[in-house]
C-alpha cells in the first residue's frame, strides 16, 4: 500500500542546489548576528565597532565582574525569571489539568485566555498593564514586573502540561484510584511523576523567556532595571560598549541554554510544544 | 496521608465541579484580574483625556482622545509603521519559504531535529541581544561597510544608502537598516508556520500530479503553494502584528522617525498622557483583529 | 438474598437523552465466574463501571456483599478492575506497579515483598519484577495487570474486555489461565466481552446486554439453547430467525421463533423424517465447506429459507461444490423451535 506519510521525505531524493543554497543562506542570517556579537565580546577597539577587530582579549570580562549595576540587574532579572517561572508552573498546571482532564464546556475559551496574552503584541500588554497601574493608581515594584512575566509564561507551561496529559490518557488515573489512591496520592504517585518532564521543559522555556523580556517590562519596571533593561539603556553609550558586548553573550548563553535542555526534555521531538 | 486530606478528597470527587473550580480558580482568577482586567483599564484609559491647561488626566468619557489620533503627525506614524509592516511581511515569506520548504520536504533525521533547533533557538533567545547585536553589525565602521569594500562594492552602498525614503547617514540610521532588522528578527516566526503547513501536504497529492504529467514546476506552483498558503498568512500574522507594535528597534536603528510603539511608549512615560498611548494601542489592535477576521478566512489557523 | 457479592439493583445511567443503562437488576453470587455481553454501547461497560466506581447511577443503587457503595469512591470500594489497556504506570517497575495497592494503604515493606512474589507466581511471571512496562509483551501487560489487582485481595475482580487486544491464539490460552486462577483464588470475576464465543466459554453464568438492558441472565447453556428474544437468539450463535408466515407454517404459531442451524438434520427427499420430527422439503442454494463442518442454506418449497449446519462425517469438499440444487428434505424435533419475546 503506498504509505501516505507526510513527515519522512523520499529516502535518496535531492534537493536542487538554488534551494538548498537559499535555505543555507537563510540559517546563515539567522545566526550569524549572534556570532559577531560573541566575536565583540573580545575585541580590544573600546568602540568596539570596527571589523575586523584589531585585536582581541579578556579584559572586559573583568570589567564586567566588576560592574555594580550589571550584578544588580542580572540579579532582578534573575529573580523575576523565578518567581514568575513558579507563578507559570503553578497556574499553567492547574490550567492544564482542568482543560484536559475536566468535563466542562468553553475548554476553548481558557486555552485563549492563556495563549492571549503571548499572542497579542508585547506593546498592548505593555500598555495595558500600564493602564491598570494607571487606574488604580499601585507603584511600580518588583511585583508589577512579575505580574506581567508571570501572565505570559503561563502559555509555555500550559502547552507542555496539556500535551503530556493528552498523550497519557485517562486510564491511569482510574487504575491508581481503582488501587486505593485519593485524588491527591494518584497526584503525587502517578500524574506528577508523568509530567515531570513536560513541567520542567515548559519552566525552563517560561525562565527564559522572562530572563529576556524586555517589551513589557519597560512599562511595568519603573525606576528598576533588569538585565534587558540594562542593555538596551547601553545601546547608546559607546564607551560602554566592550561590557555590554560581554553582558549580551551572558545573555545569550542563559536564555539559550534552557531552551536546549527544554527541547531534550520534551524528547528532542520536532513538534516542539509553544 | 493523613484523613484530613482523604476527607477532603472525598469531598471533591463528590462534587467534580467544586474540583473543577479549585484547579481553574487560581489561573483565571490572575489571568481574569490581571489581564483581562488590564485590557479592560486600556480601553476605558483610552476614553480619558489630558486637559491641555492642567496636564492632568480627566477621568470622563470622551472621544477627544480618539480624535487626535487624525493629527497629521499620528497619521504619518501609523502610515509609517503600517508600511514597513507589510514590506517585512512579504521580504520574510520570500526568505522563509526556501528554508520551510527544504525542512519539510527534503530533510530528514538530525539534519531535521539541527535545523528545526536552528530556528527554535533565535526565536527564543534574547530578542535585545539580537537587535543589539545588529547595532554592531550596520555601524559604519561595521561589518557590512568592511564586506562592501572588500569585494569593492562600497560605491553600491551609498548608493541605496543615498535613496530617500530608505537611505540614511549609515545603515544603522536608515529605513533600510531598520527594515533588515526587523526581517532578521521575525524571521523564525514566518519559518515555522510555513514548515507547518508544507508538512501537512500529503505526499500522495504530489505524487499524483507527477503521475498525471505535471513537470515539477507545475506541481509546485499548483499544487505545493497553495497548501502552503495559509502557513504563510500564519507567519505573517505574527510579523505584522509584532512589527506594528515593536518599539525597540525602530528606537535602536534608524532615524528619528516615530513608529506607533515608540510613539505609546513616549507618551505614557514622561509625557504622562496614558490616554493618548491607549488610544493609540487600540489602533494596531484594530488592524490586527481585522487581519485575523480575513487570515481565518484563508484557513490560517489551521495552520498555526 | 445475602450471598450475594454484586447486586445492581434498577441501576439508571442517562447523558442527557442517551439511556446509556436503562433499569439494570443483576444479581451475582460469590465466587461465581460471570460475563457480561453484548454488543458496543449496550451499556454491559457502563454497568461495570458504575461498579468500579468510576461513574455514578443517575438511580438505582450498586451493592457489594450488601453493602450500598453507590456513593462512594473507587478508592473505597473492594473491588479492583483489570483494564482494558492494562493501565500499568510506565514509571514503575514491575513489582513496583504490583505492589501499589499495598503502597498505598502502606503496607509493611517485608509483606509487600511477599504478596507481591506470590502474585507473580500466581500469573506466572516469577522474575519480571525489576523490569519496566515498555519491556513487556501485550500478554505479559496483561499478567501484571492481573496481579496488580488480585495482590490487593479484593473480594471481587472486574475485567474490561481483557483479552480484546490479544491474538487468538494467545487468547484462548489466556481463557483457560484465567478460569484456573479464579478457581484458584476463589474470588468473584465479572467480566466485560462482545464476544460470545469468550462468555460461553468463560462464565458459569451470564448476562446478555442490549441498548442499556439486560434481555437474558442465565447460564452459557440456558442462554445458548434457550434464546428468550430475538436479540439474544441472533446474537449469541448464528440461527434461523422465524416470522410470520414462515414461523406459521414451521411452528404452528405466528410468533417469532429460532432454530439453530445445527439442530436441522439433512436428509435425502426419499428418507421420512422420524415420527416424532417435523420436517419441509427444498433444495441446497449454497453450501459452504468450513472445513470441520458445511454451512448450507436452503430454499423451502413453500417459501422462506434456512440456514442448516452439518459435520462433515462423511461429507467433503467435493461433496459441498456439487451440491448446488440438490433436493433435500430437512427434519428437526419441536422442541428445538424456540418461541421468542420481542
Amino acid at each position: 500500500m503506498r504509505s501516505d506519510r507526510r513527515s519522512a521525505p523520499p529516502r535518496g531524493e535531492r534537493a536542487p542546489l538554488g534551494l538548498k543554497l537559499a535555505a543555507l543562506g537563510a540559517i546563515l542570517f539567522l545566526h550569524l548576528p549572534l556570532l559577531v556579537v560573541f566575536l565583540y565580546a573580545f575585541t580590544t577597539d573600546q568602540a568596539t565597532l570596527t571589523f575586523p577587530p584589531p585585536g582581541l582579549t579578556l579584559r572586559w570580562f573583568g570589567l564586567a565582574w566588576q560592574r555594580v549595576d550589571l550584578w544588580q540587574a542580572f540579579s532582578l532579572s534573575f529573580q523575576v525569571a523565578a518567581v514568575s517561572t513558579a507563578v507559570a508552573v503553578v497556574l499553567g498546571t492547574l490550567a492544564a489539568l482542568a482543560v484536559v482532564r475536566g468535563r466542562f464546556a468553553g475548554r476553548e475559551l481558557v486555552t485563549l485566555l492563556v495563549i492571549l496574552p503571548i499572542a497579542l503584541p508585547g506593546i498592548v500588554t505593555g500598555i495595558a498593564l500600564r493602564s491598570g497601574l494607571a487606574l488604580t493608581g499601585l507603584p511600580f515594584s518588583f511585583w508589577t514586573i512579575v505580574a506581567g512575566h508571570g501572565t505570559f509564561c503561563i502559555v509555555t507551561v500550559y502547552n507542555n502540561v496539556a500535551a503530556r496529559l493528552r498523550r497519557t490518557g485517562r486510564s491511569q488515573i482510574e487504575a491508581s484510584m481503582d488501587l486505593g489512591a485519593d485524588a491527591f496520592q494518584t497526584f503525587r504517585r502517578i500524574v506528577l511523576p508523568g509530567i515531570a518532564t513536560a513541567l520542567l521543559a515548559g519552566g525552563m522555556l517560561a525562565f527564559s523567556l522572562s530572563f529576556d523580556e524586555v517589551i513589557v517590562t519597560t512599562f511595568t519596571a519603573g525606576q528598576q532595571r533588569t538585565l534587558p533593561i540594562w542593555i538596551l539603556d547601553q545601546l547608546t553609550r559607546p564607551r560602554d560598549r566592550p561590557v555590554t558586548n560581554v553582558t549580551a553573550l551572558f545573555v545569550i548563553a542563559v536564555t539559550t541554554l534552557p531552551i536546549l535542555l527544554a527541547h531534550k526534555l520534551s524528547g528532542g521531538g520536532e513538534r516542539e510544544e509553544r | 496521608m493523613p484523613p484530613t486530606f482523604r476527607r477532603v478528597a472525598n469531598f471533591l470527587f463528590r462534587h467534580p465541579r467544586g474540583a473543577l473550580a479549585l484547579l481553574l480558580g487560581p489561573p483565571l482568577l490572575w489571568l481574569g484580574v490581571v489581564y483581562l482586567g488590564s485590557l479592560g483599564a486600556l480601553l476605558i484609559q483610552s476614553f480619558f483625556h489630558v486637559d491641555e491647561f492642567t496636564g492632568q488626566v480627566v477621568r470622563s468619557f470622551s472621544f477627544a482622545t480618539y480624535a487626535q489620533l487624525f493629527s497629521p503627525a499620528n497619521l504619518d506614524i501609523f502610515r509609517r509603521t503600517t508600511a514597513m509592516a507589510a514590506a517585512v511581511t512579504i521580504a520574510a515569506a520570500l526568505v522563509a519559504f526556501p528554508l520551510a520548504y527544504y525542512m519539510a520536504r527534503y530533510a530528514r533525521g538530525r539534519v531535521r531535529s539541527l535545523l528545526y533547533l536552528g530556528v527554535i533557538l533565535p526565536l527564543w533567545s534574547s530578542y535585545i541581544v539580537r537587535v543589539y547585536s545588529w547595532k554592531l553589525i550596520l555601524a559604519k565602521e561595521g561589518i557590512v561597510s568592511w564586506l562592501f569594500s572588500a569585494v569593492g562594492l562600497s560605491s553600491v552602498l551609498d548608493a541605496v544608502l543615498a535613496i530617500p525614503g530608505i537611505g540614511g547617514p549609515s545603515l544603522s540610521f536608515s529605513t533600510l537598516g531598520r527594515f533588515l532588522v526587523f526581517l532578521y528578527i521575525w524571521l523564525p516566526y514566518m519559518i515555522l508556520p510555513i514548515q507547518a503547513a508544507l508538512e501537512r501536504v500529503p505526499k500522495s497529492l504530489l505524487e499524483a500530479s507527477a503521475d498525471l504529467g505535471a513537470p515539477p514546476g507545475r506541481t509546485f506552483r499548483k499544487v505545493t503553494l497553495p497548501l502552503a498558503l495559509p502557513g504563510v498568512v500564519a507567519g505573517s500574522i505574527f510579523t505584522f502584528s509584532l512589527t506594528l507594535g515593536d518599539f525597540i528597534i525602530p528606537g535602536t536603528i534608524g532615524d528619528s522617525s516615530l513608529f506607533i510603539g515608540q510613539a505609546v511608549l513616549r507618551h505614557q512615560g514622561t509625557a504622562g498622557n496614558v490616554p493618548l498611548a491607549a488610544a493609540m494601542t487600540v489602533v494596531p489592535m484594530l488592524i490586527m483583529a481585522a487581519y485575523l477576521a480575513w487570515a481565518r478566512r484563508l484557513g490560517a489557523f489551521d495552520a498555526l | 438474598m445475602s450471598a450475594a457479592a454484586v447486586r445492581f439493583v434498577d441501576v439508571s445511567r442517562h447523558f442527557g437523552e442517551v439511556r446509556a443503562v436503562d433499569g439494570v437488576s443483576l444479581e451475582i453470587a460469590d465466587g461465581e465466574f460471570f460475563a457480561m455481553l453484548g454488543p458496543s454501547g449496550s451499556g454491559k461497560t457502563t454497568c461495570l463501571r458504575m461498579l468500579a466506581g468510576f461513574e455514578q447511577p443517575t438511580s438505582g443503587r450498586v451493592e457489594l456483599h450488601g453493602r450500598d457503595v453507590t456513593d462512594l469512591p473507587p478508592y473505597e470500594r473492594d473491588v479492583n478492575t483489570v483494564f482494558q489497556d492494562y493501565a500499568l504506570f510506565p514509571h514503575l517497575t514491575v513489582a513496583d506497579n504490583v505492589a501499589y495497592g499495598l503502597t498505598v494503604k502502606k503496607v509493611a515493606k517485608p509483606e509487600i515483598r511477599r504478596r507481591v512474589g506470590e502474585a507473580l507466581d500466581l500469573v506466572r511471571l516469577p522474575d519480571y519484577g525489576a523490569r519496566k512496562p515498555a519491556q513487556l509483551s501485550g500478554g505479559q501487560r496483561q499478567r501484571v495487570a492481573l496481579a496488580r489487582a488480585l495482590v490487593n485481595r479484593p473480594r471481587v475482580l472486574l475485567l474490561d474486555e481483557p483479552l480484546g487486544a490479544l491474538d487468538l491464539k494467545l487468547r484462548q490460552q489466556m481463557q483457560t489461565e484465567l478460569k484456573a486462577i479464579q478457581r484458584q483464588v476463589g474470588i468473584t470475576f465479572l467480566f466485560v466481552t462482545h464476544d460470545q464465543e469468550e462468555a460461553l466459554a468463560m462464565s458459569d453464568r451470564l448476562a446478555v446486554f442490549n441498548q442499556g438492558r439486560v434481555e437474558q441472565v442465565g447460564t452459557p447453556a440456558e442462554v445458548y439453547e434457550r434464546p428468550r428474544t430475538v436479540f439474544v437468539a441472533g446474537f449469541v450463535g448464528t440461527t434461523n430467525l422465524l416470522v410470520g408466515d414462515l414461523a406459521t407454517r414451521l411452528t404452528g404459531s405466528g410468533g417469532p421463533a429460532a432454530i439453530r442451524p445445527e439442530r436441522i438434520r439433512l436428509l435425502a427427499p426419499e428418507t421420512p423424517a422420524a415420527a416424532d420430527e417435523k420436517s419441509a422439503e427444498g433444495a441446497i442454494r449454497e453450501a459452504v465447506y468450513l472445513g470441520m463442518h458445511t454451512r448450507y442454506t436452503v430454499d423451502l418449497d413453500a417459501g422462506g429459507e434456512l440456514a442448516v449446519v452439518a459435520q462433515n462425517l462423511d461429507a467433503d469438499a467435493a461433496d459441498a461444490a456439487s451440491a448446488h440444487g440438490r433436493r433435500v428434505r430437512l427434519a428437526w424435533e419441536p422442541s428445538a423451535v424456540r418461541a421468542l419475546v420481542g
